[in-house]
C-alpha cells in the first residue's frame, strides 16, 4: 500500500512539473517591474512639487551644504557617517529644478546632477576607498554645477597631486584638510583656485 | 528516519512549487543602434571579450545556460542582471550623456583593474569570462582611449 502511495505521489509531482514548464513560458512577457521603485518614484515627484516654488539659489546652496558635510566625513575617516552624508547629498541632487536656467544651462545641469546623483548613491553604500573614488568625480561635478549656478559663498578649490593622478576639491576653508588621504596625509595638497 | 522522510518530501514540493513563479528573462534579438560596439566600432577582439565576459548581465541579451531558467537559480540571476543594468548598460551606450559616458569608462577601467568586474561568483561557472592579464591590459587600454580628460 505505502508503494502505492508514493507512485501516485510521484507521478502528481512529475504532473505539476510539466505544467509548471508550461506556465512559465506563457508568463515570459510579463513585467515584474519592482513595486518599491514606483512608490519611490512617486514620493520623490511630491518633494519635487513641494519645492518648485523654491528659489533656485537656495536648491544649489543645499547641495554645497551637503557636499561640505560629506567632505568632512572623509576627511575625517568617517566611513558610515559619510554613508549618510551620501544619501543626503543624493536627496537634494534629485530636487534640484534646472527649469528657470536658459536651454543650454538646463542640459549641461541635467547630465550635472545626473552623473552626480549616482556618484552619491554609490556613496552611500561603499566602503571607504570606493567613496573617495567616487567623490572625485562628484567633485568635478559640483565644481561644473557651480560655474553655472554661482554661491553666496567664498570657496576654495583645492588640488592634491598624489591622489589618483592629481584630484581636485573644493573647500569653504583656505586651510587644506585631505578628503581623499584623510588622516594618513591630511595636509596633502594646496589651494589652486578661488571661487567668489 | 521517518521525519527525514518527510522534510525530504516537503522540500522536493517546495522546489516544485518555486517553479510556479514567472521568471522574466533578459532576452532581446534586435541590437540597438545605441549599443557601445556600434557607436564606438569596437575592435574584433575587444568586442568578442566584453561580449563574452560583460555583456550577459550589462545588455538586454542574456545567453543562459539550462539550469539557469530553473528557480531558484533565475530568482539569483534575475536579480543580478537588474542590478548590472542600472549600473551600465551597454545597449544604451549612446543614451548616456558624455560627461556620464566619461564617469563610466572611469568605474569600468576601475573595477576591471582591481578584479571586481567580472565578479568571481560569474567567472566560476564561465571559465571563459575570465580575463588574463594581457585581456586586461588591452580592455583598460581601450577603454582608457575612448575618455574625454
Amino acid at each position: 500500500m505505502k508503494t502505492v502511495k508514493r507512485t501516485i505521489g510521484i507521478m502528481a509531482l512529475a504532473a505539476t512539473m510539466v505544467l509548471t514548464v508550461s506556465c512559465k513560458d506563457g508568463n515570459k512577457n510579463e513585467s515584474t517591474a519592482p513595486m518599491s521603485s514606483e512608490m519611490h518614484q512617486e514620493s520623490m515627484d511630491d518633494k519635487k512639487d513641494m519645492a518648485m516654488n523654491d528659489n533656485q539659489d537656495a536648491k544649489a546652496e543645499a547641495i554645497l551644504k551637503d557636499y561640505f558635510n560629506l567632505k568632512d566625513a572623509l576627511v575625517g575617516d568617517d566611513n558610515g557617517k559619510a554613508k549618510e552624508l551620501g544619501n543626503t547629498l543624493a536627496q537634494s541632487l534629485k530636487s534640484f529644478d534646472a527649469s528657470n536656467y536658459s536651454d543650454n544651462e538646463k542640459s549641461e545641469l541635467n547630465d550635472i546632477i545626473e552623473d552626480a546623483t549616482e556618484h552619491a548613491e554609490h556613496i552611500s553604500e561603499s566602503d571607504i576607498k570606493h567613496q573617495r573614488e567616487h567623490f572625485k568625480i562628484l567633485s568635478k561635478d559640483v565644481t561644473d554645477m557651480v560655474a553655472i549656478t554661482g554661491t553666496k559663498t567664498k570657496l576654495y578649490e583645492q588640488f592634491c597631486p598624489m591622489y589618483d593622478g592629481g584630484t581636485a576639491w573644493l573647500s569653504k576653508e583656505e586651510n587644506v584638510l585631505n578628503p581623499y588621504y584623510g588622516s594618513s596625509m591630511l595636509r596633502c595638497g594646496k589651494v589652486q583656485r578661488e571661487i567668489n | 528516519m521517518k521525519y527525514l522522510k518527510i522534510i525530504a518530501w516537503l522540500s522536493l514540493v517546495a522546489l516544485v512549487v518555486i517553479q510556479l513563479f514567472p521568471v522574466t528573462l533578459n532576452e532581446s534579438d534586435t541590437v540597438p543602434q545605441n549599443d557601445f560596439m556600434i557607436v564606438n566600432q569596437v575592435p574584433a577582439t575587444i568586442k568578442n571579450q566584453l561580449q563574452v565576459s560583460c555583456y550577459d548581465c550589462h545588455s538586454n541579451n542574456t545567453e543562459y545556460p539550462w539550469y539557469s531558467k530553473i528557480q531558484p537559480a533565475a530568482w539569483y540571476l534575475e536579480d543580478h542582471i537588474q542590478e548590472g543594468k542600472d549600473e551600465l548598460n551597454f545597449n544604451e551606450w549612446d543614451t548616456y550623456s558624455s560627461r556620464r559616458k566619461n564617469s563610466k569608462l572611469r568605474s569600468i577601467i576601475k573595477q576591471i583593474e582591481s578584479g571586481e568586474m567580472p565578479m568571481d561568483s560569474y567567472e566560476l561557472i564561465h571559465g571563459d569570462a575570465r580575463m588574463d592579464s594581457t585581456a586586461v591590459k588591452e580592455i583598460i587600454g581601450y577603454m582608457d582611449s575612448l575618455r574625454e580628460d
